[in-house]
């Protein structure tokens, strides 16, 4: 199986996740689109490695694993911290900081 | 063998990955994304990398997702209703057209590489390669800062969710507050700040039952007097 086939799937995943992102307005969904990308680098993170053959781009990927995790963390806690004060959990209409 | 594998797997990924943009239920997005993770721990497998492909398929399709699941049942059905409006279509036109661009460009990145190595199957590979062993090596000798920083990392992203999601869910809470001063200076040591405020002495919750080291408990002085 050559590895471009891996690149395009990891390239389409990203363009999805990307237009996702921009699209949707709950922040839950958007969190899972920023997922959909993260795994979309690491699709070619471990291709690239395969093609070297060393195991550095598959530690890349698991310290990609490793952010996104705590990005979850981090966003949930904002969405769980957003719901409890009552404000709209829509990003469009939380846009305070914006100027 | 490989190739079909392959193409099921794949299959499955982008068909996941466009369940979760397009689904508008939150709750079926994240089922989507489950979906895409095992898919994508199976192109893992194809590219030899087992352990991240375990790691894939524990972590974040298991604890992560359980994590997301939590939160949607907690969240998203209240706000169900508020999403039924769809975004304007302009905006929505010009993300799907941005999203087409930033394909097209990859494509292209991928057409014209020079390297020529993407076109074949890659090198032989030893057995075990992949493998929890030479991961672990790798992470204790070549990329120890990363695995340390990792560590911190994860420890500064929990203590952030515990604060970001307490009860009150606010920064504003001063009364709340705990500080680790009161736990390293017990009462009654004779601090500047006592001698300030007067708080000199026996501390006041000892006024409560009788002074420790005297054998005698709450519960029978009451008795006794």
């Amino acid at each position: 199986m050559s590895l471009a086939w891996f690149l395009v799937v990891s390239a389409l995943v990203f363009a999805i996740g990307a237009g996702g992102v921009l699209t949707r307005r709950n922040p839950l969904v958007v969190l899972l689109c920023l997922e959909l990308m993260l795994n979309a680098a690491n699709i070619a993170l471990i291709g690239f490695a395969r093609m070297w053959g060393n195991v550095d781009g598959q530690i890349f990927a698991i310290i990609v694993m490793v952010v996104a995790a705590c990005e979850v963390c981090i966003g949930l806690g904002l969405v769980v911290a957003i719901y409890r004060r009552r404000l709209p959990i829509d990003v469009d209409e939380l846009r305070e900081l914006s100027g | 063998m490989t190739e079909v594998l392959f193409f099921i797997a794949a299959i499955g990924a982008i068909a996941g990955a466009i369940g979760v943009v397009a689904l508008q239920n939150p709750f079926f997005s994240v089922l989507a994304l489950v979906f895409h993770l095992l898919s994508l721990a199976a192109l893992f497998l194809l590219l030899q990398a087992q352990f991240v492909a375990a790691a894939q398929v524990v972590v974040y399709a298991g604890a992560v997702m359980v994590l997301y699941v939590f939160v949607v049942a907690y969240v998203g059905a209240a706000e169900a209703a508020h999403f039924k409006a769809p975004i304007g279509g302009g905006q929505r036109r010009l993300a799907v057209l941005f999203a087409l661009a930033l394909f097209v460009e990859l494509a292209i990145a991928l057409l014209a590489s020079g390297v020529e190595a993407i076109g074949t199957d890659g090198p032989t590979l030893p057995f075990g390669f992949g493998g929890p062993e030479q991961i672990g090596a790798a992470f204790l000798t070549k990329f120890l800062l990363a695995f340390e920083v990792a560590s911190y990392l994860l420890l500064i992203a929990a203590v952030g969710a515990v604060v970001l999601a307490r009860r009150r869910g606010g920064i504003h809470e001063e009364e709340a507050r705990v500080s680790a001063m009161d736990f390293l200076r017990p009462p009654g040591v004779g601090t500047m700040a006592e001698a300030v405020e007067g708080r000199t002495g026996t501390p006041t919750h000892r006024e409560i039952g009788p002074p420790p080291g005297t054998g005698v408990g709450a519960g029978s002085r009451e008795d006794g007097g």
